[in-house]
């Protein structure tokens, strides 16, 4: 009998559930005995991190792009449509027209970044969060001629390191084009020091300090005037800028709030070491749409891939299902134009920060081109 | 005499490193309704005063904050 993967979403947990599955067990799938099914609402699948370089001008959006049934062993079924209701109890997916049921589902539905989570914001904010939003950016940051530019961040986000990176690279920018001394970079952060990992935060208020980039703790926006560009935060207090660049509060997927999955977020209730979804034997959950308490990051989806491809793997060929996710992650910072660190850590282990360098930048930009074999699950 | 306290949400973090279990209390109170009560489990002995530190600042109330075994139990009531 033909049994049946469903894997919703076409993001990085997704696509390398998907591949790894097919390259696993070829010949279930060559034979038919297995159907690895991916639905997902895009064609094209989008490497998030090139976002980044996209704001600084150092990349474009074709760059970090690919067909997705490019990227798809051959033998996965590509559905592209939106998945409209995920109905656990009755072990099924329903799209517009379609009702797809599984043996094992697959939930790698994201996260998106919610501009609307503060009034005000989506008018008077930018954000490189999204392609588009990246490209505004970029071009507002080109235009800037000077005055305060002022970096908020919110809580749930994509990437913990990435408003670091973005305020470093923007000394850098500004330096290049010349006009640093009239652009006046202020980070801020929710609670009392700069960065959640106190290694992280410790490292980086040297290099603020260092290079001139002011910083705030405890700042939790509350609403924005775009007229008066004032940002206003939860303790009364009101902060001007020029151009606020804004790393927003995130959201799990529509579907997910629509089928009644998740938490007031979106987020759907995981365990923290099997990845099913709690109270469901057949269902996994990967990357940004769990609720566990680790970075939403394309390395925690990676690991995380890791972990279920192994134990669905166990489950078609009837073995307990033994292998268990230790909340590893692995994140390059880039800490410049031209320098970066990076951190690893799991729930056991804390982050130990390494030196910055050019060789670890080399690396990363390297890794934005090997990023497509890992996606098409080779690496 | 003491007031029996009610949970509106407990949040497990233990093993969060990044983005850590003070952001995820943040994150719970920023959605949260004035009133409600969230308790925090960290095995980050740092939240027992990055939490009470930011409660604070922020004008919350903290009911309890106690050491369990292995890890911290933090209780926080929002205020505003």
């Amino acid at each position: 009998m033909i049994k049946r993967v469903l894997i919703v979403g076409g993001g990085v947990a997704g696509t390398m559930v998907a591949n790894r599955l097919a390259k696993s067990m070829p010949k279930e799938v060559y034979d038919g005995k297995l159907e690895i099914m991916l639905l997902t609402d895009s064609v094209q699948h989008i490497y998030q991190p090139g976002f980044l370089f996209i704001a600084f001008n150092e990349g474009f959006l074709e760059q970090f792009q690919k067909d997705q049934r490019e990227l798809l062993h051959p033998k996965i079924n590509l559905i592209i449509d939106r998945a409209k209701i995920i109905d656990v109890k009755k072990g099924r997916v329903v799209t517009e027209k379609h009702s797809f049921n599984y043996d094992f589902l697959v939930i790698a539905t994201g996260s998106y970044p919610d501009m609307n989570s503060v009034p005000g914001l989506a008018e008077a904010g930018h954000t490189f969060y999204t392609p588009e939003g990246a490209v505004k950016l970029r071009d507002a940051m080109l235009n800037f001629k000077g005055g305060t530019l002022l970096l908020t961040i919110d809580v749930p986000h994509k990437c913990p390191v990435a408003p670091l990176e973005f305020i470093f690279m923007a000394d850098d920018f500004y330096r290049q084009l010349g006009i640093r001394e009239k652009v006046k970079l202020k980070y801020t952060y929710p609670i009392g020091r700069v960065h959640s990992m106190e290694a992280i935060a410790s490292w980086a208020v040297r290099e603020f300090e260092k290079r001139g980039i002011e910083y705030e703790v405890y700042f939790n926006l509350e609403k924005v005037d775009p007229a008066k560009k004032l940002a206003y935060t939860m303790d009364g207090s009101e902060h001007p800028f020029d151009l606020l660049v804004s790393v927003p509060a995130h959201r799990g997927a529509q579907v997910v709030k629509d089928s009644g999955l998740g938490d007031e977020d979106g987020f759907i209730p995981t365990d923290r070491y099997t990845l099913k979804m709690e109270g469901q034997d057949n269902v996994y959950v990967v990357g940004d749409a769990t609720n566990l308490p680790v970075s939403k990051a394309g390395s925690t989806a990676h690991y995380e891939a890791d972990v279920v491809v192994k134990n669905i793997i166990c489950e078609l060929k009837g073995i307990p299902p033994s292998h268990r996710y230790d909340g590893k992650a692995f994140c390059f910072v880039e800490t410049g134009l031209k320098e970066a660190t990076y951190i690893t850590f799991n729930y056991k282990q804390p982050p130990q920060l390494v030196p910055s360098s050019e060789m670890l930048h080399w690396f990363k930009i390297s890794y934005n081109e090997i990023y497509w074999l890992a996606a098409r699950g080779i690496l | 005499m003491s007031e029996e306290v009610i949970i509106t949400k407990t949040i497990d973090a233990r093993g969060s490193y990044c983005p850590g279990p003070l952001m995820e209390l943040v994150k719970a109170i920023k959605r949260g309704q004035v009133g409600d009560v969230y308790e925090l489990l960290s095995s980050d002995s740092g939240s027992a005063k990055d939490v009470p530190e930011w409660v604070n600042k922020m004008g919350h109330e903290l009911i309890y904050c106690k050491p369990e075994g292995d890890f911290w139990r933090i209780a926080v009531r929002k205020t505003k």
